[in-house]
């Protein structure tokens, strides 16, 4: 496996259209439940422990092998508002294009294929890492960190914090992302005898809401 | 305090093996050997109703340890139970189960006459309770129990297995109060999974109440102590519509009613400062949910 592959993959120059993304974090901005960096600080962490941690398994399994159409069900279940799950096909479609032209693969080219309108984004982002000859440990964390990473980078445009201070609170974060991504890899390893039933589905109520609430705006800076 | 019983401290690596997902796993399986205590209390109660071509009738009406169940007279085709605490439960250590089927065209409403309060028992070991629900083919299965209330060093994980037929209708609330008046919550892991025709509809675990990471952040519950959720499932049900925002802001609580990717079904979530505010909330997603 390649190292360079992963930075690759994680980097939030990788043109597969997560910075358009705030992750939630520009509805909370918009009710002031997020105005600072200790409140972001919260609100990463929560999300890291969330759709984090749900997203880094799905991720983990495509690249483990798992068959992506039946996770793309599993991811389905676990994200019970459309705005969502528009959101992650959207971005699934955007990352595919990008992955297809930088680790070009059989598996890819069938996922696009059988998911036109887009698979949800950590699926794809796993099946890339598995043509990228990355493990489901790196796929895991490539998305733990992107849980987190999105809505802190989001919040530094949004309330003009300090990127220096944002940094910081992305190497406090690090230990618990790679906790995360640990877990997820070891749920990922029980699909193969469990099925997708052994991913996590932990899930947060007010990302939800205030999702779907976000894609009723008429003007905003971010897409979700 | 029983090995395995805890969830990883945050920030602490955790040990590969031991993924604090395997949480939702033991939980979703029903009976962790790890979870039991000498001391707990172990119960389970069954509820089977059936339907004889002319009324809904209830050839298994099982209590056991906490649940007393009583039927309650309706008159009309279907048949409604009601669930008496016959105890204080669950407390740590306990391991309960509710079992309730509904047959092929059966009519069944369950309720529970009070609010479950967990607390923390002689124990800091996790109690378990799991509810079971199975409606058949054409069956009609309502499971509208009063609120759970955390309380303060209460450890308690919770499961909601549904199994639905391709034509069973199913409505279903769950209300979580964290903490009585002004106290911490305790912990309290929860994981529902609904499965229609074979297929997986819904798969949703939360964890609130420290050791929990993050439950309490802006992006989890941002102070809210009242959380819940509605489901309906109805074959006949016009899903295809556009999700429904109640109330704008978080402060005072909101909620969203929208249709679920995998079936005739519309699932609401609500948070709300307190127990009437969310249940207000949860009847306003319902009001929309049947079309009133």
């Amino acid at each position: 496996m390649s190292r360079a592959a992963l930075l690759l993959l994680a980097d939030g120059r990788f043109p597969a259209g997560g910075y358009a993304h705030s992750g939630g974090v520009e509805a909370a901005v918009a009710h002031n439940a997020v105005h600072d960096i200790h409140s972001l600080e919260a609100f990463c962490r929560g999300r890291l422990h969330t759709t984090g941690l749900t997203t880094a398994g799905l991720a983990a399994a495509a690249a483990a092998g798992c068959d992506p159409l039946l996770l793309d069900d599993a991811a389905d279940a676990r994200t019970p508002v459309p705005a969502l799950r528009a959101v992650a096909r959207k971005l699934g479609r955007q990352m595919m294009r990008a992955a297809r032209a930088t680790f070009p693969s059989a598996e890819l080219d069938r996922l696009a294929a059988e998911r036109p309108q887009g698979a949800h984004q950590p699926i794809v982002q796993g099946v890339a890492a598995r043509a990228a000859g990355l493990t489901p440990r790196d796929a895991a964390c490539a998305a733990a960190y992107e849980a987190v990473g999105g809505p802190a980078t989001a919040a530094v445009r949004l309330l003009s914090l300090d990127p220096l201070a944002a940094s910081w609170l992305l190497a406090r974060l690090s230990t618990e992302a790679d906790a995360v991504a640990a877990n997820a890899a070891g749920a990922a390893a029980r699909v193969e005898t469990e099925g997708p039933d052994a991913l996590p589905s932990a899930s947060s109520p007010l990302l939800d809401i205030t999702a779907e609430q976000h894609a009723a705006w008429t003007v905003r800076l971010f897409a979700s | 305090m029983s090995s395995g019983s805890r969830l990883a401290e945050p920030g602490t690596p955790p040990d590969p093996t031991v993924p604090a997902t395997a949480t939702a796993t033991n939980t979703a399986a029903g009976t962790d050997a790890s979870c039991g205590h000498p001391d707990g209390v172990h119960a389970t109660a069954r509820i089977r109703a059936t339907y004889n071509g002319r009324v809904t009738t209830l050839p298994q009406l099982r209590s056991d340890g906490p649940f007393h169940l009583r039927r309650i007279r309706t008159g009309g085709r279907g048949a409604t139970v009601g669930i008496i605490g016959a105890m204080s439960a669950p407390l740590g250590g306990d391991r309960l189960a509710l079992d309730i089927t509904a047959e092929d065209r059966a009519e069944l409403e369950v309720t529970t006459a009070a609010a479950t309060l967990a607390l923390r028992g002689p124990t800091t070991a996790p109690a378990t309770y799991d509810v079971r629900l199975t409606a058949g083919e054409h069956a009609c299965l309502r499971w509208l129990p009063q609120q759970l209330i955390s309380a303060a060093g209460s450890n308690l994980r919770q499961t909601c297995t549904v199994s639905l037929a391709a034509t069973s209708r199913l409505l279903l609330r769950e209300e979580q109060i964290l903490g009585r008046a002004d106290e911490e919550p305790g912990h309290l892991v929860s994981r529902i999974r609904v499965h229609r025709a074979g297929r997986l509809l819904l798969d949703q675990h939360t964890a609130y109440g420290d050791p929990a990471p993050g439950w309490d952040g802006p992006s989890v519950l941002d102070g809210h102590r009242a959380v819940g959720q509605l489901l309906v499932v109805d074959p006949e049900l016009d899903a295809d519509r556009a999700p429904v925002l109640l109330r704008e802001g978080i402060k005072d609580g909101c909620a969203v009613l929208a249709p679920l990717a995998g079936g005739p079904a519309l699932f609401a979530t609500a948070v709300a400062p307190s127990s009437s505010a969310l249940r207000e909330l949860l009847d306003q997603a319902l009001g929309h949910a049947l079309g009133e």
